[in-house]
């Protein structure tokens, strides 16, 4: 029989506002196995921990049950002071008497009732605990980064300054990602490509750092500390190492009409193409699909112009497998289709464009050279209309859009707008807004000056119908304030439209059993107090894959996801979580259901001998649980029909104990 | 209750609208192709709703210049459908004794070589409780 | 393959082009347009209020009547279409007003089964546009026509789903099998003004205008329509460009349009 001590904390008045503390304690005292039962203002305070430890020894105590706030929140406090105390740490349970209990009820009456219930339940519960040891694994001192952009870049140099080698996967032939397309940088204007190159040839200079472009992860195994990873090369059919980006293949390639990506489309590349002169890495890429020698054979001339014999036909998509300790999620977002949008033309006109397209056309190194001009005839528009949130803050309802506001795009269309009258004094620009939001360092300052000083017309209200007709847009909008609907001949039209995460993110996280928001953002395991770590342990999250960001905001999360893997890859050896499953050998008739609902393949069969009855021998096909792979989730012990799978710490016995407690 | 409370919950029970969606951005009045003919505007029958302003709304002409063509709504980004509050102010109009704004006795002038039947149904219906 | 069919109160009268058009076209691709019986006129507008019933039972009946035949129903006329898809959409979806208007349902209880077509639908969806194609033997090339859609074939999509509410192709696909080119601009999916002619014909011509305008300046030779009431408005409006029904054109293109004058 244990010998358990029972702690009520008030929490203050968390607790002790709605359930009578004093009440709980006397009703517990009774119950089997309790020879102490007190209650305190704090019990996680050093006094109330030292009140534990003192407990313990005075009354020898067995095992201890603290009725306190969620196990989430303290379970790791009190098990410290239990071993503190020299007790093994697994011998407290905790009974939730703050979320499932004071803050969910108003009575007084009820939520002492109820908090007995679930201290009964605690201590049925702690007089099965066995001391847990947990076992150690050791940790691989390399860190992967999936996606190559500002965030991904900042993550793995500040991963790498700390003398850890990283690699990062990028699937664009480039890294750079979103950061490369932009023109300049709120709130202070400095140009994108002056700040971020040189980043991107710290990366490729680094030697700790790895560049796996124009590749994508295709397999994730494994678990904290020890992640196996298979990365896919795909074929570019030119050697990376021979290459040396002189682009003489580009200039002579035929096949001139394909759409530039980089530039979204507003203009055309090569079959082989490099997407900009500061690449990293420097290096050709042939699109399969749009190259004459991989689709029918005929062709080779960039093969014959390159003098370093780059050119392979026949490179095949090749399997890299890597070790890992850490993984970090920088998979970045996109701006969303504007198909379902069409009120606004976008599909109807070529002067309707979308604020990322608008970055190329004022972009030096853009279609334009970074001359405002039309797509449709190349001139120079005189009147030009910003809508913002195109497709944030809509309804769930609504059948198109996002709920969230996209954070970004109130400051960089006062930047386009502010830009655009600095250049073009003689160009009208109106902002149409819903709330212009400028909470960030100089942010506010930055929107005024673009009112007061550069003369750009904000207007409250929104457009509802823009009509090309002739070489116009005829923008129908609302001025809420002046009560007026509003008709503007414009010559180009400018949609803020909502970010979204990267397509990719939600294979990923399949592979990575990382959570995800219905918005397919990642989650973070506390979304205060742990930001950029996901909750599945060894998983971190830097930039826009976990909620729309700025940069100066991604570089920030970049550094914390850094010194959160540095953290894990400095120790030698992790300890590991002792609540894991294990299978009962005698009782498994090998039936595999287990092992088809683990979900971090924990689980493998084998075929064991085992002496019968009878003193004969007998073959049978048995589970068991590798514990350093197991994550305790308990999915198998439901799973098993023979009863052979248990978890450690809430075994089948003791989760019937607090039922039979609860249900008395 | 008094009259102004069980008129805003007549209308929102009659609509089936939720007026306090609505986030201001003012698209319904974008998109309104009536909205030069109408005193107050979508939005303001939002708003108007929502704060119980039922009266000077039921007395308006602007509830005969609405052409219930849905772009309010389709387009709203909140879903909160305009075009339904205006509807449901103006069925507590009509409803009202000897408020009808078109009578039987009216159609017979209406009737031209070419007016579509479907015009007279129509706006009768609109016009007529 | 045989279907229960919706005119319309127009369609018997001012749009018999609309009526006749139609059925000879569907018989030549074969669908049979059964004529509901005792069919009543669906109101012309859908009341969005929920505590309006009488005014919906017209079309309930029309619903009823091609469900107890196991047939889907079909209309032509945009108005009819909107008024009876959103009244089966609020059986299907409101529980209290269904009951309430099952109460006055003497031909039996009614929930929203029946599926509900417009004829371009049908011929979308039932036919297909590669059938139609194969079967028009006067291809209308080289007219470059605007299809004009109005507001109640497409609205309020939550209901309609006929199209991309924004950027809708149904129409323009089906000139492009009729031979012919679409013109496609923006102002299709807007309002002509509708019922409120009545009411202040200034607003009508403004909108009709406006629509006309746009259409002209994107090359339109013709304009075509599934709605009588639009039609009217465009054409009192002062078009200066043919306002016709689509079913007249398809009636032109399947070689059936001069039998059926005879």
């Amino acid at each position: 029989m244990q010998r358990v001590g029972v702690f009520v904390c008030w929490c203050g008045s968390n607790i002790a506002g709605t359930v009578d503390v004093e009440a709980v304690s006397e009703a517990l005292k009774s119950e089997p196995g309790v020879v102490f039962s007190t209650n305190y203002q704090y019990m996680c305070s050093q006094a109330g921990q030292d009140m534990i430890k003192e407990a313990v020894k005075e009354h020898n105590l067995t095992g201890i049950v603290v009725c306190s706030c969620s196990p989430r929140m303290h379970e790791a406090t009190f098990r410290k002071t239990a071993a503190a105390a020299g007790l093994n740490p697994y011998m407290v349970e905790i009974a939730n008497i703050r979320e499932q209990c004071s803050w969910v009820h108003k009575d007084m009456l009820t939520g002492t009732e109820k908090a007995i219930i679930l201290g009964k339940a605690a201590i049925a519960k702690v007089n099965l605990n066995t001391p847990l040891t947990p076992g150690e694994s050791p940790v691989t001192k390399r860190a992967l980064v999936i996606g190559g952009g500002i965030a991904g870049i900042q993550t793995a140099l500040d991963i790498a300054d700390a003398g850890f080698p990283v690699d990062i996967v990028e699937k664009k032939p480039t890294i750079g990602g979103k950061m490369a397309q932009l023109d300049k940088t709120f709130p202070t204007l400095d140009c994108a490509a002056c700040i971020l190159t040189p980043k991107m040839v710290d990366v490729a200079q680094n030697e700790k750092i790895r560049i796996f472009s124009y590749s994508e992860v295709s397999e994730i195994k494994g678990f904290v500390g020890n992640f196996d990873v298979t990365i896919k090369k795909n074929a570019r059919f030119v050697k990376e190492d021979v290459c040396t980006g002189c682009g003489a293949c580009v200039d002579k390639c035929p096949m001139k009409k394909i759409p530039n990506e980089f530039n979204l489309g507003m203009d055309n590349r090569k079959a082989i193409y490099i997407p900009f002169a500061q690449a990293v890495p420097k290096v050709a890429t042939i699109d399969p699909n749009a190259c004459n020698m991989l689709k029918n054979g005929k062709c080779g001339l960039c093969a014959k112009v390159c003098t370093a014999g780059a050119i392979d036909y026949t490179q095949k998509d090749e399997y890299i497998e890597e070790k890992y300790g850490a993984i970090v999620v920088a998979t970045g977002f996109n701006p969303i289709s504007m198909d379902k949008f069409d009120e606004f033309a976008y599909n109807q006109s070529k002067d309707v464009i979308t604020s990322l397209e608008f970055e190329r056309l004022t972009n030096a190194a853009g279609p334009t050279a970074g001359k405002l001009l039309r797509p449709s005839d190349g001139k120079h528009p005189h009147t030009i209309v910003f809508v913002q949130c195109v497709g944030s803050r809509c309804d769930a309802c609504a059948e198109k859009g996002k709920e969230y506001c996209s954070k970004i795009c109130c400051m960089y269309t006062a930047k386009h707008a502010m830009l655009t009258r600095d250049k073009y004094p003689d160009t009208e620009v109106y902002v149409f807004y819903i709330d212009v939001r400028t909470p960030g360092k100089n942010f506010d300052e930055f929107y005024r000056r673009a009112v007061e000083e550069y003369g750009v017309k904000y207007i409250k209200g929104m457009v509802g119908k823009v009509t090309p007709e002739g070489d116009v847009l005829k923008v129908q909008a609302s001025d809420l304030i002046a009560n007026k609907q509003l008709h503007i001949d414009a010559d180009l039209v400018v949609l803020a439209a909502a970010i979204e995460p990267d397509k990719s993110a939600r294979p990923l996280a399949t592979m990575l059993t990382a959570s995800m928001d219905t918005n397919d953002f990642f989650t973070e395991a506390h979304p205060k107090l742990r930001p950029v770590e996901s909750p599945t342990a060894g998983v971190f999250l830097s930039g826009a894959c976990q909620g729309p960001k700025d940069i100066p905001e991604t570089v920030s999360q970049a550094g914390a996801a850094a010194s959160k893997v540095i953290g894990l890859l400095a120790k030698d050896k992790l300890t590991g979580n002792p609540c894991v499953a294990h299978s009962n050998e005698l009782m498994c008739n090998g039936c595999s259901s287990c092992e088809r609902v683990c979900p971090y393949g924990a689980i493998t069969y084998s075929d064991k001998e085992f002496r019968m009855p009878d003193r004969t021998t007998k073959i049978r096909r048995v589970a068991s649980v590798n514990p350093a792979v197991c994550q305790g989730c308990g999915a198998c012990t439901v799973a098993c029909p023979s009863g052979a799978m248990d978890l450690n710490g809430f075994a089948n016995s003791q989760i019937m104990a607090e039922v039979d407690a609860i249900c008395k | 209750m008094n009259n102004k409370e069980y008129l805003q919950e007549e209308i929102i029970r009659r609509s089936g609208v939720n007026p306090s969606k609505c986030m201001r951005c003012g698209k319904c009045s974008a998109t309104c192709p009536a909205y030069d003919e109408m005193e107050y505007h979508p939005h303001q029958f939002v708003n108007m709703v929502e704060s119980g302003d039922i009266e000077p709304l039921l007395n308006s002409e602007s509830l005969y210049k609405c052409l219930s063509c849905f772009a309010c709504i389709d387009r709203c980004p909140r879903n909160v459908e305009p075009a339904k509050l205006v509807e449901a102010v103006r069925l507590t109009a009509i409803r009202q004794q000897g408020a009808n704004r078109m009578t039987a006795n009216d159609v017979p002038q209406m009737i031209e070589e070419d007016v579509p039947p479907q015009l007279l149904v129509s706006a009768f219906r609109k016009y007529t409780k | 393959m045989k279907v229960s069919y919706f005119p319309g109160c127009t369609l018997k009268n001012k749009a018999k082009e609309l009526d006749v058009y139609s059925v000879k076209s569907a018989e030549v691709l074969g669908i049979t347009l059964e004529e509901i019986e005792n069919w009543q006129c669906c109101g012309g507008v859908f009341t969005t209020a929920r505590d309006e019933v009488a005014t919906k039972l017209s079309s309930v009946r029309a619903l009823k009547y091609a469900l107890d035949r196991e047939q889907p129903l079909v209309t032509v006329c945009s108005a009819c279409h909107n008024v009876i898809k959103q009244t089966n959409y609020a059986m299907q979806n409101d529980k209290e007003f269904a009951d309430k208007v099952n109460r006055y349902m003497a031909e039996g209880e009614y929930n929203g089964e029946t599926e509900v077509y417009n004829y371009l639908e049908m011929l979308r969806d039932m036919v297909g546009f590669d059938a139609v194609k194969e079967k028009v033997v006067n291809p209308l090339k080289g007219k470059k026509i605007a299809a004009y859609y109005g507001c109640l074939l497409l609205r309020p999509n939550s209901v309609m789903r006929m199209d991309d509410p924004e950027n809708p192709t149904i129409m323009e696909d089906l000139i492009k099998a009729m031979g012919a080119e679409p013109v496609v601009y923006a102002k299709r999916n807007e309002c002509c003004g509708g019922y409120i002619s009545v009411e202040s014909p200034e607003s009508a011509k403004r909108n009709s205008n406006a629509i006309i305008a746009n259409a002209k300046a994107a090359g339109a030779e013709m304009i075509i329509t599934a709605c009588p009431l639009c039609k009217y408005n465009l054409i009192k409006n002062g078009a200066d460009i043919p306002v016709i029904y689509f079913t007249e054109l398809l009636a032109e293109a399947l070689g059936v349009k001069e039998d059926t004058n005879e």
